[in-house]
């Protein structure tokens, strides 16, 4: 085979694999807007609706008990996992820690992030256990701060370890310390930060598995934060179960709704990581 | 004969990495108070060591090792109670990448006279931005967009920005890392001309790797090889009348070459630079 025509091979299966891809995003994608939608917009006050007793079996009022349950629950814990995980990243990369300190913390980062939600369920799990809790919101929000924290962790370090060393050589030569030092690489790392922070919140908001374990399936609103809730994922997994139509249609409704919070979420931080881009050295291209 | 402002004393700098290099060789030079000092030498021969030694900008990196002293007029740099960021504030550095910190244009200029809290009032500083503005000759180019983001500006600007950040903490020294290696010829014409207006009232340390360069700008040259100081005179002396071989050598444009050992020190040298500027 000539030079050209393996370029050319290259080229196909490259636009093939893509293609692949691309399409079973979109019909993912396309089938959950459009039969969810379907669903969600002949009535969209199911999403504002609290649940009725018979929910689960005959699918009377709505979900909002698990909109509010995800919320609840996400929001918090991207807080509190944003928190950590900013402060690790900006030990790590900056010079309070050793390179191979770093690098050994970064390992097993990888090796969590890499761990299945559902191992995080069930470790909070066998907490609540041992301190003879009950699964409550409270437990969900540790458990998906835990399953936050690497993610944002690994995001956040790679963003400081982009920034151009000449933005902290810049700070010290005028006198800076170590900590204006750490901020300023900071800043410059926004972007790729907030990315980090919103892909840690889209995949808290989607996760089942860890919520699943560590609040359970409540089907009434939330009630505190000691006690049980669910949310949309845990929510749809068992709409989907229902031997009931109805229900199952909501399940298409509920996910309509999680995948346009988080589309829309996903939008924002590109438009607030934009924002910063125009400071980040290197400009608009960054 | 002038004041001398920095005086290096036996100044050794090695890199303790996976291999041992002694990037600094016991270089003991003195740099003349306002004038404008380039360091010159082949590449890898410990210029930026040199350069960064001075304020101690090295110790942001892990695995270096310096002995000896740098003196600041009378008082030592490396054996002090005073602050590193007092002391670094004192002597003040200028990266070789035009970069500008993630800010406007105005909080670039602002931002050492905050971290400092030098100013008295909002007025007072913005008279001190535009007046290091001006002085950099970039004032007349960003006065109508002072809130649009520094890292918006051409690479000349920018590193006319990072002359105008560094001057506006007022420093006593200023040290230039190749300011004008990553810029196209008109903008570092145009950097160049704001070093030497710049070099009455500061004392300038320069790297360059352009010999032309330091032939325009240069008061004084400091020759360096292999991380030993081979040479110091005034600028006319030094390229028109070398005293050592090496020297002359090297100005000729005859790129010194050493027997094997000196090769190869000298490239693992520069791959030591190199791994520890990352």
């Amino acid at each position: 085979m000539d030079r050209y025509a393996k370029q050319r091979l290259f080229g196909l299966l490259a636009r093939g694999a893509a293609a692949l891809v691309v399409a079973v995003m979109v019909l993912v994608v396309a089938v959950t807007i459009y039969r969810g939608g379907r669903v969600f917009l002949t009535d969209p006050a199911i999403a504002i609706t609290p649940p009725g007793s018979r929910y689960m079996l005959e699918g009377d009022g709505g979900f909002l008990h698990a909109v509010l349950g995800s919320l609840f629950i996400v929001v918090p814990a991207t807080v509190v996992s944003a928190v950590l995980a900013v402060s690790t990243a900006i030990y790590l990369q900056s010079d309070y820690s050793s390179e191979r300190f770093s690098d050994v913390v970064n390992m097993f980062l990888n090796v969590l992030w890499g761990t299945p939600p559902i191992v995080y369920g069930v470790f909070v799990l066998t907490i609540i256990i041992a301190i003879g809790a009950r699964t409550s919101l409270f437990f969900g929000i540790v458990a998906i701060a835990i399953f936050q924290y690497p993610i944002m962790t690994r995001y956040t370090d790679e963003a400081l370890r982009s920034a151009p060393e000449a933005v902290k050589e810049a700070t010290y030569g005028l006198g800076g310390t170590r900590f204006e030092a750490a901020l300023m690489t900071f800043r410059a790392a926004l972007p790729g930060i907030i990315a980090g922070i919103i892909m840690g919140f889209a995949r808290g908001i989607g996760d089942a598995a860890t919520v699943l374990f560590t609040t359970g399936r409540s089907t009434n609103m939330p009630g505190g934060l000691f006690e049980g809730a669910t949310t949309l994922p845990v929510l749809i997994f068992d709409q989907a179960m229902s031997f009931n139509a109805e229900v199952r249609s909501h399940a298409y409704a509920a996910s309509f709704v999680l995948i346009v919070a988080v589309l829309a979420l996903i939008i924002v931080s590109k438009l607030l990581a934009g924002r910063y881009a125009r400071y980040a050295p290197g400009g608009r291209h960054s | 004969m002038t004041d001398t402002a920095l005086t290096t004393e036996n100044l050794t700098v090695t890199y303790t990495g996976n291999r041992e290099v002694e990037a600094l060789k016991g270089v003991s030079v003195e740099f003349p108070a306002n004038q404008l000092t380039a360091i010159i030498g082949p590449s890898g021969c410990g210029k930026s060591t040199l350069l960064k030694s001075l304020n101690r900008l090295h110790e942001i990196q892990p695995n270096v090792e310096i002995s000896g002293d740098v003196l600041l007029g009378e008082q030592s740099v490396y054996n002090t109670d005073e602050p590193v960021p007092e002391l670094r504030r004192r002597i003040g550095y200028v990266p070789q990448t035009p970069t500008a910190l993630p800010l406007s244009i105005y909080e670039n200029v602002a931002y050492g006279l905050q971290i400092h809290g030098d100013y008295e009032s909002k007025a007072d500083l913005d008279d001190r931005v535009e007046h290091y503005l001006r002085k950099v000759n970039l004032w007349s180019e960003v006065e109508d967009r002072l809130d649009a983001p520094g890292a918006e500006l051409s690479t000349g600007q920018i590193q006319r920005l990072c002359l105008a950040r560094s001057l506006a903490v007022e420093p006593d020294i200023l040290l230039c890392d190749e300011v004008t290696s990553a810029l196209d010829p008109v903008s570092a014409e145009t950097v160049e001309e704001t070093l030497e207006s710049l070099k009455d009232e500061y004392t300038i340390i320069m790297v360059t790797h352009s010999m032309d360069q330091a032939k325009r700008l240069a008061d004084e040259v400091v020759f360096l090889y292999l991380g030993d100081c081979i040479e110091t005179n005034d600028t006319r002396s030094f390229f028109e009348n070398p005293q050592h071989e090496r020297t002359a050598e090297f100005v000729s444009g005859h790129t010194v070459v050493g027997d094997d050992d000196d090769d190869e020190s000298e490239s693992t040298a520069a791959a030591t630079t190199v791994a520890a500027e990352r």
